[in-house]
């Protein structure tokens, strides 16, 4: 497992408390699991994604991610509209291990309101709340 | 040390048994035909069913070999936290196997069953008994279904008050099929943090109950092998706001014939025969979970229920709030035999001695191996002990790898990454089972594995190395499963 100094966090992504990343693209956010997440859970072999058009408020769970250690919850860290899935994680969920934050993305969201990203972890408050538990 | 336990022996391989054998080899022989040859009708002909062609010593050494690549209890120690895997009396097969109780079928009438019918009273009265309670079902097949069976009456209890709640609160150290069965009966579940004793505090249940929780649902002793000390206030919380409390009595083994739950405050659990009753557990049989309830939740049990009616016992359906039944017929029957069997032989003493000798043991462990691992919670624990991989991470060795490692000294693994509050947990559940110099040879064992992983952190990611099959590879067989042979 990584030590905290060799996690990726890129400073361009807002970050939630379990570890999900959002990405603001356009008029969407992209949302997907962060590197410290994927590298405790270990090889990620299923991903329950929801359909496009459901809704969700921020912290409400939208998807599970489930790995040869453990199955965890995802919480959507914006509330709003999934307007995209990454299908790709069907077969090959490995991509959430390898690309976390390229082709291993999750879901696409429509935002309700783009302020929330605003009440999100910057890249260094992840990293500093990641030392203090250590 | 005495001479180590696990060593390479000799294993044979075995193909599949549709590898073996000769077309027309066989494992009987027929007497000559004494009637003459009569065309068989055409619906009744046809390509008969892919049976290998074996003979007796084919399949007697198919299975011998088998079993030799096993790893049970009767081999050797089985510290799976959570699990109770406590050895299976030999008595208790022998009474399962009495012509008159294996002979029963559950469509017999009551007047020929009898014997099964007054089993069945007396072991719901029993397990009432031990755990303080007012009645028992004995239908749900395992754990989970006993889980669920619970949540079913507390849902039926708001209902008959004609007032349905919504929230289910659930601790943190929680096996997860107690929020799925909370979930399927339609209610949210609500997750509360243990606290920094990693147990629950009476402060944190304040905060989220309301007159609109359905109950809470506690394991006592908890995941982390700790004593919810707090319960007792708690429940008089949640009845306060006419909450039920639930108790997933996974964890007994600690407190049979000491707490009665039924005083602390519990209105429904549920028990585990396989677990505490020391019925086969795992690939070695069927599974049974009773549900014991307080009083007011009786009403509800499933049914048929088995009653008395003048020294006689009878299936009774006259249970119009009942929520009706949850397993075909009566239940795992063989398995509740084998669990009466257990108590009988015991007896109230026994049954306790042996839940004080499961924490003394676990006690033992904990303290023997608290500098060698770490202990997140320093405190005397139950039936059951929590370590982390804390130290050994420092040279990148994991859980995972320490416990592939204690395989190749002959010991089955503890339960790893559970509770999932503890990072990297490894919780050791040693059971009334051992004795002293079994318990020694393993903390010796996992002292030896902490000082390789220091030394040579290779042999544990290589472990195990003795073992039939080397390390298997979960990934692949999780992303891309080969279910055929």
């Amino acid at each position: 497992m990584k030590e905290i100094s060799e996690l990726i966090l890129p400073d361009d992504l807002r970050y939630a408390e379990d570890h999900e990343w959002a990405r603001v693209e356009g008029d969407r956010v992209r949302v997907g699991l962060d590197d410290y997440a994927q590298d405790q859970l270990g090889d990620i072999v299923f991903v329950e994604l929801p359909q496009p058009g459901d809704t969700f408020e921020k912290g409400q769970e939208f998807a599970t991610v489930e790995s040869v250690k453990a199955v965890v919850e995802c919480y959507l860290p914006v509330s709003g509209e999934i307007v995209a899935v990454n299908k790709q994680l069907e077969d090959s969920p490995e991509l959430m291990n390898e690309s976390s934050y390229g082709d291993g993305w999750m879901v696409e969201v429509n935002p309700k309101d783009l302020s929330e990203m605003d009440t999100l972890m910057t890249s260094t408050e992840n990293l500093e709340r990641l030392k203090g538990a250590e | 040390m005495k001479e180590l336990l696990g060593t390479k022996g000799l294993l044979l391989n075995e193909p599949l048994l549709w590898e073996k054998g000769k077309k027309g080899r066989r494992g009987f022989s027929l007497p000559p035909r004494d009637v003459g040859s009569f065309p068989v009708e055409k619906e009744l002909a046809g390509e008969g069913p892919d049976f290998p062609d074996l003979s007796e010593i084919d399949v007697v050494r198919h299975y011998t070999r088998l079993s030799q690549w096993n790893f049970g209890v009767d081999t050797g120690m089985y510290p799976l936290g959570s699990c109770t895997m406590k050895y299976n009396p030999k008595t208790n097969e022998k009474q399962a196997g009495l012509p008159g109780l294996s002979g029963g079928h559950p469509l017999l009438p009551a007047s020929l069953s009898q014997g099964g019918l007054r089993l069945m009273f007396e072991l719901e009265k029993h397990l009432a008994e031990i755990t303080g309670m007012d009645a028992t079902t004995l239908q749900p097949a395992a754990g989970a279904h006993g889980d669920l069976t619970g949540m079913l009456l507390i849902h039926a209890f708001h209902k008959s008050k004609g007032a349905q709640r919504s929230k289910i609160i659930i601790p943190d150290t929680a096996h997860g099929t107690n929020p799925a069965s909370a979930v399927l009966c339609g209610y949210k579940p609500v997750p509360v943090s243990s606290n920094e004793k990693g147990i629950l505090s009476v402060e944190a249940i304040s905060q989220v109950v309301d007159e609109d929780t359905a109950g809470i649902m506690i394991t006592n002793p908890n995941t982390l092998g700790l004593f919810e000390e707090n319960i007792t206030e708690i429940a008089r919380m949640v009845h306060s706001k006419g909450g039920l409390v639930y108790c997933d009595g996974a964890n007994l083994n600690a407190v049979m014939g000491v707490v009665k739950m039924g005083e602390i405050g519990v209105d429904v659990m549920h028990l585990n025969l396989h677990k505490t009753f020391s019925t086969p557990h795992g690939g070695g049989g069927p599974g049974s979970g009773p549900v014991c309830v307080k009083n007011h939740l009786e009403p509800f049990l499933p049914a048929p229920r088995v009653v008395e009616e003048g020294g006689r016992y009878v299936l009774s359906e006259d249970y119009p709030e009942s929520v009706g039944k949850v397993l075909a017929f009566y239940g795992n029957f063989g398995v509740m035999v084998k669990a009466y069997s257990y108590i009988l032989s015991m007896g109230p003493e026994n049954l306790k001695k042996a839940s004080q000798l499961a924490v003394l043991n676990a006690n033992y462990v904990k303290e023997k191996l608290k500098g060698t691992l770490h202990l997140p919670y320093d405190r005397p624990c139950m039936h059951e002990c929590v370590f982390s991989d804390k130290y050994q991470m420092t040279n990148k060795v994991a859980t995972l790898d320490m416990a592939k490692r204690l395989m190749d000294y002959g010991f089955h693994p503890p339960t790893v990454y559970f509770p999932l509050v503890v990072h990297g947990a490894i919780m050791v559940e040693p059971t009334e089972t051992e004795s002293m110099e079994d318990l020694d040879q393993f903390i010796e064992a996992f002292k030896a594995v902490a000082k390789e992983a220091q030394e040579d952190p290779d042999l544990l990611y290589e472990a195990p190395r003795n073992c039939k099959v080397r390390r298997l590879d979960e990934t692949t067989a999780a992303r891309k499963p080969c279910l055929a042979g």
